[in-house]
Formats: structure tokens, C-alpha cells, sequence
């Protein structure tokens, strides 16, 4: 909807970007696929063969990928879980009327912005450190055994760091959206004799549901990729009890060096989160449209 | 309008959304009160939360090795480089998406939403050959690409959802004023879209800053930002958090005054515009 | 000087033609009123004539040059938006002075011509104001404002009034035509609303459909429609239309008397035309100067009579109808005017 000349200028002006992230998106996927029919490892150079699927059977067939997919979906889903739920719950409370709501506000999303391999080693070693840590402290002082958070329940220790890493994200998201609830609605509902609960039910929720949606598409992404956390705290272990495939990945490439299994995983690590993405896209593209 | 509450209801939310606020920010808080804290004070039981003997040696300590200051100089050249790169790739990229759209547009934003859902694992391979191949592992300029490249998308996105915003009409009046398109960018559209700029450009280095995938993978030491500098510390020889404490310190501060600023743009620079 | 012709303008997205081909001769000085239902295409052919959009096909002339080809700038036509589309950044004096900046003109000259455009508007204690601090009124002239320093060939004002209430709407109805006057400048002007479009213009053109139905004075128009469509579009209430045997009686497919010419309740026997109508009123409206009938009528429908004053009748009585058989308008098939 405009002239010839502004048509013309808008693809040159777009041309750039455009090229520069279809060769950033094409060249490297295209090596993943063609590194992953090789045998191919950096210890032994030169020694690189077709092996057809062969890097897929073996990865897909490895325990460690059983393994690490489980640790993956326990770790997206439990994440996933916990961020919503209490982010629904932060974000209605500092809906409320609130004495100092900025500053409030300020605390909930401060985690948002430390940087991953701070928070997983503030808590691995101020919190959760089995001798020294608070929450060793705390459990003795009432009495009781502390944990070793990181040998008893690894996962559960990496969870419960990523997890505060996201909240702020998905609190901050739904706080947004509840604020864009129209009032009137709530007062229509109000008059309609609709308490505290129905209103909730009936009227906050819905509105919550496409927010919702979106947090739950964006953490999946990022979760399923979580590796910050992992690298500095257990290293995947121990033996693979925290080990995601993200981690799974590296630890073939850079560890083992390992190039062909390690391309098919990452394809198998593309194709999980293309379905994800499928969705999301979706969402985003029929809000485009309004 | 004004909700009528109650002031007992008041205090009853006030005092629930600090408690909340403040067990959130507890880790933030207790590490920063660490590092204050001598190393012995630091490790032991029970733990001193006001009455300790506070001391800046940790921070001189830091400051004193002087590959602080390096990896500090690497995030902020890093961070920097690849946000303002990616910002002058996309603000052509955005202001033609957003002020002479083609039927493809749509499709190409989409599209470009979809580059930034492909797991960096997926590519650390190739990424990382070519890298050896061609000498880029640590070095800043590596870095700069691949930060620049992965975030291209969201910056494109942010500066696009600013744009949309600004009236046609006003770009359409400026035409007709007699303004050719170079003096319209500069006389309107930039004013204009400035604090949209501002917040996208803010909120790109920050999740350059906080990068923690390529920054572990691609750099060592030369390059290194205050990620891996950080992660250097989670070796178990030695227990020196009240050092790790203000290392972090330092390495988060900057980021979290920037992103309190920020937090507004936030959600729509991360959801894509799909929450305002 | 300003005299803006088309010839066969035509414009499509796509596979849809917005513009069908519209020939249109402006007289330099005139005020011409482009008035038509949303979608009618109007704004498009505005933003034709500004060269906001590219022609598919045809010629756009300014005082005999060919424009088509000549971007927005160079044209030397100013527009007034919908949205007045204010720079948000720059103070009135910025907004108004920006398009003589553009021109690079002398800064004492700039400075000059912006004082005697704010002298006019009454916008002078606003000069230092940024838009946001002024009312719907005052933005309203600031964008007249930075219309008419640049001395343009011709403005162009696309349905500036739609976003003012309705008593502010009014006053700026008057000013804008008075300052066209005084300015003597061509005008091109486009709105929904018919009332702006009879009290405004020179000469009207009822656009629908991508297609000009009637180029004409507005008088033209109301007493001579040259379709079912204009006869509609112009005049408030709408015209009465009538078809059946009713219709057929007068040889047409189609009637049209404007409730202004039904007399309500007359006196004496069936007029001429033996036309006259019984029915129940179902709403009356009372405007004190006018009275609004909405009368049925078994086997024609609804029957709008406009009797002036008040005529003491209201919802449920019955009335006698009479139209005035020497304004009643006749249509064929097609929906075209049969003359007379």
C-alpha cells in the first residue's frame, strides 16, 4: 500500500538482514545434516566415512539419550509448572492494591537478570552448599538432617534454580496482562454477583489463557536448551542424572568429540523444538494480524 | 477509576507482596552480602546475616587481578559490538517491514521468529568447526557475530512492534511537506522511534551479556566474557565465594540497574509483541 | 493556480479494482467535496491525487502537467489528515514551519509566514505547545496550519472533522470553507457525511463503489440525482423510495419522493397524482422546528414525511400522505434517472 519507490527502497533496506540470517540458519544446518551421516571424530582426523543413518541409530539407541530425554522433560515440565503456577499466583498479588508495588516489583524480576552461570553457583554454593550453605543451616537449626541437595536430588537442585530464574519472566508476563483486563469487565461481574473465586475463574483466567500459552511456548524453548546451569553445578551428573540433551550434545561434541553423533543429535534437538516452535508461531502470527 | 479496598485488605496484600519480593530476591541479596563478608565469615555456621565484620577486600582482591577488569572489558565490547551491529542490520530491515510491507511480510517476520527457535545445540557443531577452521574460537569478533546473528531476530521484532506504532500518516504527512525519505528518517521517524530504539538496544545487551551458551562453548580466556569467568569459579579446588560473591556482584550489577529500567519493554521485546 | 484533472484514473491491489476508471475536471479556486459510503474508494482517489499511491492506470494533470509520475513532494499539494498527523516531537511551530524547512527557505521567511499562519488560526499563544498539549480543536488547526504556509496548488483534506464532537465540528465546518474562500486556493475535500458535503462545496462528487455516479452543485444533486444511488446518499432523512404498482402507474420501476415533499395531513381532495397514502405513525419525532414522521403504510412500508414546525402528532395516529407530484423522481430498471 504505497508508491513504486518506497516498495523499491523497503527490499533494499530489508536485504540485508534478510541474507544475513538465511546464511546463518542454512549454512550451519546444512553441515549438522551433512556431519551427521559421517563418522567422524576430531581425535582422529582424516578418518571421516559415510555411514548413512548410522549416527542415528546410535544416538537414538544410546541409554544416555533415553536418559537425557527423560531428564529433559522432567526438567521443561517441572520448570514449566512451577513458573506458571506461581507466576499466576505473584502476578494477582501484585495486581493488588500494594504499599511500594514498584519497588516490590524491582525484587520479583531481579533474577530475570543475573546471568546464568551467577545464579547456579550462588546457589550451588551460598544456599545449597550441604555444610555451609543457608539452607543447611536452617534445616539443622529445626532440628533436622540437611540435604545434600546436588548428590541426593541433582535434578531437583537444577530444577529449583531454573525455575527461580524464570519466575520473574512468567510473573512479569501475566502481571502485564492482567493489568490489560478491562476493569468494567470485572465490575460487570461484580454486579452480575460473581465473587472473588468466579471472577477468578470465569473472567481472570480466560483472560490468562493466550499470556499463558505464550509463556509456557517461550520458556519451552529456552528450557530445552538449559545448559549455563548444568556446565557449572553437576557437569550432568551424577552419571547422567542431570544430564538434558542439551548437555547430552556437548558432552559428545567438545568432550568426546564425537562430530557425527553429536550433528544427529542436534537435528534431533531441532526437530523437538520445530514442533514447539510450530505453535508458537502460530499464536504470534494470527496476533499479527490484528 | 479507583478500586475501593479496605485498609486492613491493603496491608494484608502489602505485607504478603514484600514477603514474596523479598524471598525472590534472597539468593541476590545474600550474595551480596557475602561479599562483604571474609572468607571465613562467609563459609560459616551459623551464617551472619548483618553483624559481621564488613570489608571491601573481596572487592580489591577482584579488582586486583587484573583479568577481572579484562572479562569485564570483553562482555561490555561484546555485548556492545554485536547490539549495535544487529541494530544497524535491522533498523532498515524493520522500518521497511513495518512502513512499505509486501504480501510476504508476514511471513517474513515469521519466518524470522522461527531462526531464533533453533537450538543453538543444533548448530554448536558446525559453529564450532568453523570457528577452528577459520581461527574465531575466543576471539571477541567470534563472539560479536554470533551474539549479533542469534539476536538479530528479536531486535528486527522489537524495533518492528515500535514502528507499527508510529502513525503512516505522519510519515505520509512529512512526504507531503516536501520531506525526501532520508531527511523523513531523520527529521521523523528517528526522533520519533528513539525510545523505542533506546529500550530495544537496552534489552539486546542484556541478553548478550547474560549469553551463556556460545560465551562457555566458543571462549576460554582471550575472549572471555563475565560468564565464563564466573563459571571459572564452580572448579571445586579452593572455596572462595566471598571472592565469587563480589565477582558477581560486580558482573550482575550494571545488568540489574539496566534491566530495572528496561523491565516495561521486557515483555514485549520477549513475547514477540504476542503480550503487551 | 490549481487546476487538477483526472483522466481515467484507475487503481487496483490485487486483483481488486478500488478505482474504476474516474475522469474529473477541477476548477482552479473550487471546493470540491469527494462524498461517498466507506469503502467507495474516495480516500484512495485522494491519496491518488497527492501520489501516496501509485495509479494502475490513466493520467493525473496539475494546471495541464502530467503528476503521475512525480513523487508526493514535488507535486505541490498539502493534505490535511484524518488523524492530523502531527510531528509528536516537534512544537507547533516546528509542525507548521517543517514543510517550508523542507523547502529550505530563508529562516526569516519561515518565521514570517508561520506567525501570519498562526495570526490566522488563532494558534499564536499555542506556538511553543507541543501537540499532546492541545485540544482535538487546536491540533485540528494546526495541521490547516501547516496546510496552508507552503501556498500550495491545492489542498487536500482527508475527513479532517471525523474525530471533533459535533458542536466543534460545526465551527470548523464554517472556518475551513471561509479560510478556502478568503485563500482562494482549490480544495479537494473528503468525507462520509453528506451534510459536510452540501454545505461545504462548490461541486460535489458522489463516489461509490470505485465509480463517480454525479459530478455536480450540490443543488444539482438534490433536485436532480442522477441515479437510485445518489438520490439516496444525498439528503437527510433519506429519500422515500417506492416501487410496485405504485411505481408503474408513473411508468418507472422505481419512485423517490424526499420527506420534505410529503405533505402530512392535507387538505382538499387527491392531488393530481391520486397518490395519496394512509397509514399508522410508528415513530414521531419532535425537533421543534421539524417534525419527523415514520409513517406505515400497508403494502408500500415505511414512509418518512418531514412537516416543518410541530405538528402535534404522534406515535399510533393515523395520518394522510401526499407527495408532491412535481418532485417526485423517477428511475428505470437500471436505477437511472428517467427525465422528465
Amino acid at each position: 500500500m504505497a508508491t513504486q519507490q518506497t516498495q523499491t527502497l523497503g527490499r533494499m533496506l530489508l536485504a540485508p538482514a534478510v541474507v544475513l540470517l538465511l546464511i546463518w540458519m542454512i549454512v550451519p544446518l546444512a553441515m549438522t545434516i551433512y556431519f551427521s551421516l559421517l563418522s567422524y571424530n576430531l581425535l582422529n582426523p582424516g578418518m571421516e566415512r559415510f555411514v548413512g543413518l548410522e549416527n542415528f541409530e546410535y544416538f537414538l539407541t544410546d541409554p544416555a539419550f533415553l536418559a537425557s530425554l527423560r531428564n529433559t522433560l522432567v526438567l521443561v515440565g517441572s520448570v514449566l509448572v512451577i513458573t506458571i503456577v506461581l507466576g499466576v499466583l505473584v502476578a494477582l498479588l501484585l495486581d493488588q492494591a500494594i504499599v511500594g508495588r514498584s519497588i516490590v516489583r524491582l525484587m520479583v524480576i531481579a533474577p530475570f537478570f543475573v546471568m546464568p552461570t551467577v545464579s547456579a553457583l550462588v546457589w550451588k554454593n551460598l544456599l545449597m552448599h550441604p555444610v555451609s550453605g543457608l539452607f543447611a543451616w536452617i534445616m539443622s537449626s529445626l532440628g533436622m538432617q540437611p540435604i545434600d541437595w546436588f548428590a541426593e536430588y541433582p535434578l531437583f537442585s537444577i530444577i529449583l534454580i531454573v525455575a527461580w530464574q524464570w519466575l520473574p519472566f512468567a510473573a512479569l508476563i501475566l502481571l502485564t496482562a492482567l493489568q490489560s483486563l478491562d476493569e468494567e469487565q470485572k465490575e460487570a461481574a461484580l454486579m452480575d454477583g460473581a465473587g472473588a473465586f468466579s471472577t477468578f475463574f470465569y473472567i481472570t483466567l480466560p483472560h490468562l489463557a493466550r499470556p499463558i500459552t505464550v509463556v509456557i511456548l517461550i520458556e519451552t524453548i529456552f528450557l530445552l536448551t538449559v545448559f549455563a546451569e548444568i556446565f557449572v553445578t553437576t557437569g550432568g551428573g551424577p552419571g547422567l542424572q542431570t544430564t538434558n540433551i542439551a548437555f547430552l550434545i556437548y558432552s559428545q561434541a567438545l568432550i568426546q568429540y564425537d562430530v557425527g553423533s553429536a550433528s544427529a543429535g542436534g537435528l534431533v534437538a531441532v526437530v523437538i523444538a520445530n514442533i514447539l516452535a510450530f505453535f508458537l508461531v502460530r499464536i504470534v502470527g494470527r496476533n499479527l494480524e490484528a | 477509576m479507583a478500586r475501593r479496598t479496605s485498609t486492613t485488605r491493603t496491608l494484608v496484600t502489602t505485607l504478603a507482596a514484600w514477603l514474596v519480593g523479598f524471598v525472590i530476591f534472597f539468593p541476590i541479596l545474600w550474595m551480596i552480602l557475602a561479599s562483604f563478608k571474609t572468607e571465613l565469615e562467609a563459609f560459616s555456621t551459623p551464617p551472619s546475616f548483618l553483624f559481621f565484620h564488613w570489608t571491601l577486600e573481596n572487592y580489591a582482591t577482584v579488582q586486583e587481578r587484573s583479568d577481572y577488569l579484562h572479562h569485564a572489558m570483553n562482555s561490555l565490547l561484546i555485548a556492545g559490538g554485536s547490539t549495535l551491529i544487529a541494530l544497524l542490520i535491522a533498523v532498515p530491515a524493520a522500518w521497511s517491514m513495518a512502513f512499505a510491507p509486501t504480501r510476504r511480510t508476514k511471513d517474513l517476520l515469521l519466518w524470522m521468529l522461527s531462526t531464533k527457535m533453533l537450538p543453538p545445540v543444533g548448530v554448536l557443531v558446525p559453529i564450532y568447526l568453523i570457528f577452528r577452521d577459520f581461527g574465531l574460537l575466543d576471539s571477541r569478533f567470534g563472539l560479536i557475530a554470533v551474539l549479533c546473528l542469534g539476536n538479530l531476530p528479536i531486535v528486527v521484532w522489537m524495533l518492528f512492534t515500535y514502528f507499527k506504532e508510529i502513525p503512516k500518516d505522519i510519515l505520509e504527512a512529512a512526504r507531503m511537506d516536501g520531506a525526501t525519505i532520508g531527511k523523513e528518517l531523520i527529521h521523523v521517524l528517528t526522533p520519533m522511534a528513539v525510545p523505542g530504539i533506546a529500550s530495544t538496544l537496552l534489552l539486546n545487551f542484556i541478553l548478550a551479556w547474560n549469553e551463556a551458551f556460545w560465551t562457555l562453548n566458543l571462549s576460554t580466556s582471550e575472549a572471555a566474557p563475565l560468564t565464563v569467568f564466573i563459571a571459572s569459579y564452580s572448579s571445586p579446588e579452593g572455596l572462595f565465594w566471598a571472592k565469587l560473591s563480589a565477582a558477581s556482584t560486580l558482573a550482575i550489577a550494571p545488568i540489574l540497574i539496566l534491566g530495572w529500567f528496561s523491565q516495561r519493554q521486557l515483555v514485549r521485546g520477549l513475547t514477540f509483541g504476542a503480550v503487551k | 493556480m490549481g487546476r487538477i484533472t483526472l483522466e481515467g484514473v484507475k487503481k487496483s491491489f490485487g486483483a481488486h479494482d478500488i478505482i474504476k476508471g474516474a475522469d474529473l475536471e477541477i476548477a482552479d479556486g473550487s471546493f470540491v467535496v469527494f462524498v461517498g459510503p466507506s469503502g467507495c474508494g474516495k480516500t484512495t482517489l485522494l491519496r491518488l491525487i497527492a501520489g501516496l499511491e501509485d495509479v494502475t492506470g490513466g493520467r493525473i494533470l496539475i494546471d495541464g502537467a502530467d503528476v503521475t509520475a512525480v513523487p508526493p513532494a514535488k507535486r505541490g499539494l498539502s493534505m490535511v489528515f484524518q488523524s492530523y498527523a502531527l510531528y509528536p516531537h516537534m512544537s507547533v511551530r516546528g509542525n507548521i514551519a517543517f514543510g517550508l524547512k523542507m523547502a529550505g527557505r530563508p529562516r526569516e521567511e519561515i518565521a514570517r509566514k508561520v506567525e501570519g499562519a498562526a495570526a490566522i488560526l488563532n494558534l499564536t499563544p499555542y506556538l511553543d505547545r507541543k501537540p499532546r498539549e492541545l485540544s482535538g480543536g487546536q491540533r485540528q488547526r494546526v495541521a490547516i496550519g501547516r496546510a496552508i504556509v507552503r501556498e500550495p496548488k491545492a489542498f487536500l483534506f482527508d475527513e479532517p472533522l471525523s474525530n471533533l464532537d459535533a458542536a466543534l465540528r460545526v465551527q470548523m465546518r464554517l472556518e475551513v470553507t471561509r479560510l478556502q474562500r478568503q485563500l482562494d486556493t482549490t480544495a479537494i475535500y473528503v468525507t462520509h457525511d453528506q451534510v459536510e458535503a452540501m454545505t461545504m462545496a462548490d461541486r460535489i462528487v458522489v463516489l461509490n463503489a470505485g465509480r463517480i455516479e454525479q459530478y455536480g452543485t450540490p443543488l444539482e444533486l438534490y433536485e436532480h440525482p442522477a441515479n437510485l444511488f445518489v438520490a439516496g446518499f444525498i439528503g437527510s432523512p433519506k429519500m422515500n423510495f417506492v416501487g410496485g404498482r405504485t411505481a408503474a402507474a408513473l411508468d418507472a420501476t422505481t419512485i423517490g419522493v424526499r420527506p420534505e415533499h410529503v405533505a402530512v395531513n392535507p387538505g382538499g381532495a387527491d392531488g393530481a397524482t391520486g397518490l395519496d397514502w394512509v397509514g399508522t405513525v410508528s415513530v414521531a419525532e419532535h425537533l421543534g422546528s421539524d417534525t419527523f414522521l415514520y409513517v406505515e403504510v400497508p403494502e408500500i412500508g415505511t414512509i418518512t414525511a418531514r412537516g416543518a414546525g410541530e405538528l402535534g402528532i404522534k406515535a399510533g395516529d393515523s395520518v394522510r400522505l401526499r407527495p408532491d407530484a412535481a418532485r417526485i423522481h423517477r428511475f428505470d430498471a437500471n436505477g437511472n434517472t428517467i427525465s422528465a
